[in-house]
């Protein structure tokens, strides 16, 4: 007990004396959180919009104003230059134009067959997707007022009144969303970076030797090696929940505790891998590649981006063994929805069988060598 | 010139040796594109939503139905009273809830309108709107068909560039990116700094060879795997998503080439400033890998964000990089197109060699 004492005493020295290590601890959290959460935003706003009005008509103009009310777009407008429209789009200065075809209140009074043509930028699949769908709504909401005020819809049609309402996050604010989201990486990534880097680099300087002939049992060094980043990320958890408190007002619905619990059972499984990592590799550069491709199929695989109700079966499947996926949901669900221990308990038991396999498994393999 | 090949031949015979690293390295493009290309879409389909319905009539169900043989929603809870909406949302699995009123049918019937209550987990707002908005156009659509009306509008979309609006023109270009970070910068800095840390650097710049020469002499195995792993992107790409390279194959794989070398001098100048590797680990992780995924555009349109972050991503030359490439593959750009970028990138390399030397030769007075 004493000697664990000793160790830990020494990785704190050694990790707060290096002046690099010691402010990347306190500016992580700080940069991530701040400069991310700003930059990981699907918010579609300002999409840039280009009228092509070839009917110069009073409803073309209604339509174009239309258009220039609204908040998602930037809208300009010329009279019949299709080509402009078109060369635009190349440069990519705007995301879609649309195209009002000669005739067109006229069509749309005498109830002839009458459309526009939008024409969007489809490089980010994405953004054209939500382009699309925003400007249809507007048009279509723009139609069907149109026809009403003129008495073209019969009153007696039959209507579907659909009334929505958006919960946990009524504002659909994007950053509400990432923000745990990004905690959860920087809980992830110090743990496995530091841990996996940690026993390589005793191993390749070739101190590792001189400690396993001290007095040290094996398991009281390596409970001296990972507790320090245990705490570190523990601490990381924390100071990030009061800057997402204090400068993206995050909600935290659910216990504080009980997100504390989960992310002390969930590190156990990172420096797990981490000091897995270790054992099988010798230099600190096959730690680091070796983490990066883990973390990065992990993190791809977590839903931090991407719903994971979205991938096909086959990465669902996969997804079942990647803990960071149910640390990350369980996060957003107790900090945003004010889920309580019966709605997460199964990703509690999850991360409690991950961390006794691969610590055991991590254990098995340092002892051998 | 013979000592020079002599040195390049020992870093070979250094990275062959570590197979482990070597299969990573060459394997990680396949993988990491197959990940991209699969697994990470936005596309919905077959996503659990719960049906509450008071009403119980015929019209209910046809409407039930037709929204879960679109493919997009799945029906796993079925909710039979108000308190248990929030209990269902908590558990986590349930994006959304439909609501139809009591008496639906015959409201309908009497009074030609009806309502549908909708309710969206909205903790993902992408998805939560995306969900709201399927369902409200199916809800429309059926009811058009139902009862025959047809309206006499259509409004007609093309998309531009990209018909079937696939992810791979944006992650193929994206994942070079992260690639020619992790080898070029990341590798290199790493490897770098591992010789000034067991100070078998003195020893190398004490040999006859330029010192200059043996810092390239190492550079150049990691250049060449770097370009080995964009050539498998391309390819992949190419034939198993079928992204279209428009433009000159050649200008592209000049660009490249020029990325590489701004990846390299990048992980030059980071082991200049590091003592240990772990400082050189945690500098290419914060300064190059998180900044590159999320400002360099690749996932994260850069238009969004607000003007100061857009500002900041000047300063990152994946995404000047970004540009280039998908100007070139995309849309057959020639090299007027983008001449600004390249200069942009041959400024980046210009400015981290100069500094790489400038630290170099104070380390060594």
């Amino acid at each position: 007990m004493r000697n664990l004492f000793i160790i830990l005493k020494k990785e704190f020295t050694q990790i707060f004396r290096d002046k690099v290590m010691s402010r990347m601890i306190i500016m992580m959290p700080i940069v991530q959180l701040l400069l991310l959460a700003h930059a990981a935003t699907f918010d579609i706003k300002n999409i840039s919009l280009l009228i092509v009005d070839n009917d110069n008509s009073t409803f073309s103009s209604e339509f174009i104003a239309k258009f220039n009310g609204n908040n998602y777009f930037i809208t300009h407008w010329n009279y019949g230059n299709q080509k402009l429209a078109e060369s635009k789009l190349m440069e990519g200065s705007i995301d879609l134009y649309i195209e009002i075809p000669n005739g067109f209140e006229k069509n749309l009074l005498t109830s002839q067959e009458s459309g526009v043509h939008v024409t969007v930028n489809a490089i980010d699949g994405a953004k054209a997707g939500l382009a699309m769908f925003y400007s249809n709504s507007v048009v279509n909401e723009l139609i069907n007022s149109f026809s009403r005020n003129k008495g073209y819809i019969n009153i007696n049609q039959k209507f579907i009144n659909i009334e929505y309402s958006h919960w946990f996050n009524p504002e659909l604010n994007y950053t509400t969303f990432m923000v745990p989201g990004i905690l959860v990486l920087l809980v992830s990534m110090i743990g496995l970076f530091l841990s996996s880097m940690n026993i390589v680099r005793e191993k390749e300087i070739g101190t590792l030797e001189q400690l396993n002939v001290t007095p040290i049992k094996k398991s009281e060094l390596l409970l001296g090696k990972l507790l320090p980043f245990w705490f570190i990320a523990l601490f990381e958890l924390g100071f990030g929940l009061i800057l997402a408190k204090v400068f993206f007002d995050i909600p935290m619905e659910g216990s504080l505790w009980l997100l504390f619990a989960i992310s002390a059972i969930y590190l156990t499984v990172i420096l797990g891998i981490g000091l897995f990592i270790s054992t099988i590799t010798s230099t600190q550069q096959q730690a680091m590649l070796f983490t990066w491709f883990f973390s990065v199929i992990f993190i791809l695989l977590s839903g931090l981006f991407t719903a994971i109700e979205n991938m096909p079966y086959w990465a669902q499947v996969l997804t079942e063994f990647n803990p960071v996926k149910y640390y990350m949901q369980s996060t957003r669900m107790i900090m945003l929805k004010g889920s309580a221990y019966d709605d997460i308990s199964v990703f509690i038991y999850k991360l409690t069988a991950f961390s006794i396999v691969i610590n055991s498994l991590a254990i098995l393999l340092y002892r051998k060598r | 010139m013979k000592k020079f090949r002599v040195f390049v031949w020992k870093e070979f015979i250094h990275i062959w040796r570590d197979k482990r690293t070597l299969t990573i390295l060459l394997s990680m493009p396949a993988i990491l594109i197959i990940l991209f290309g699969f697994a990470i879409t936005n596309e919905i389909n077959d996503a659990p939503i719960g049906i509450y319905d008071k009403s119980k009539d015929e019209l209910t169900s046809k409407i039930t139905s037709n929204i879960i043989n679109s493919g997009y929603f799945k029906l796993e809870e079925i909710i039979k009273s108000d308190d248990e909406i929030i209990d269902v949302f908590k558990k986590g699995r349930i994006k959304m809830i439909i609501i139809y009123e009591s008496d639906f049918e015959s409201n309908l019937t009497k009074f030609n309108t009806a309502n549908i209550q909708i309710i969206s987990d909205a903790t993902d707002p992408n998805v939560a709107n995306t969900l709201v908005n399927y369902a409200k156009s199916l809800v429309n659509n059926f009811i058009m068909i139902e009862y025959n009306i047809s309206p006499n509008f259509k409004i007609d979309v093309k998309m531009r560039y990209n018909t079937e609006m696939k992810g791979s023109f944006l992650f193929v270009p994206g994942l070079i990116t992260i690639l020619m970070m992790l080898i070029g910068a990341m590798m290199t800095a790493l490897s770098l700094t591992r010789e000034h840390e067991f100070g078998s650097m003195e020893y190398l710049l004490t040999s006859p060879l330029n010192s200059y020469m043996i810092i390239f002499a190492k550079l150049i195995p990691y250049l060449l795997i770097a370009l080995f792993d964009i050539i498998v992107i391309l390819i992949l790409g190419t034939v198993v998503f079928g992204v279209i390279i428009q433009g000159s194959l050649l200008l592209l794989m000049f660009e490249c080439l020029l990325f590489i070398i701004m990846s390299l001098s990048l992980g030059l100048l980071i082991s200049t400033v590091s003592k240990s590797q772990q400082v050189a680990l945690m500098i290419s992780l914060m300064g190059l890998m998180l900044p590159t995924i999320l400002l360099s555009d690749f996932i994260f349109p850069v238009s969004n964000m607000p003007q100061w972050l857009q500002f900041i991503t000047n300063f990152i030359p994946a995404r000047w990089f970004n540009t280039i490439i998908k100007s070139v593959m995309l849309k057959g750009a020639g090299i007027g197109n983008i001449i600004n970028e390249t200069l942009y990138i041959c400024g980046f390399i210009v400015l981290f060699l100069g500094l790489s030397i400038f630290n170099f030769k104070e380390r060594l007075d």
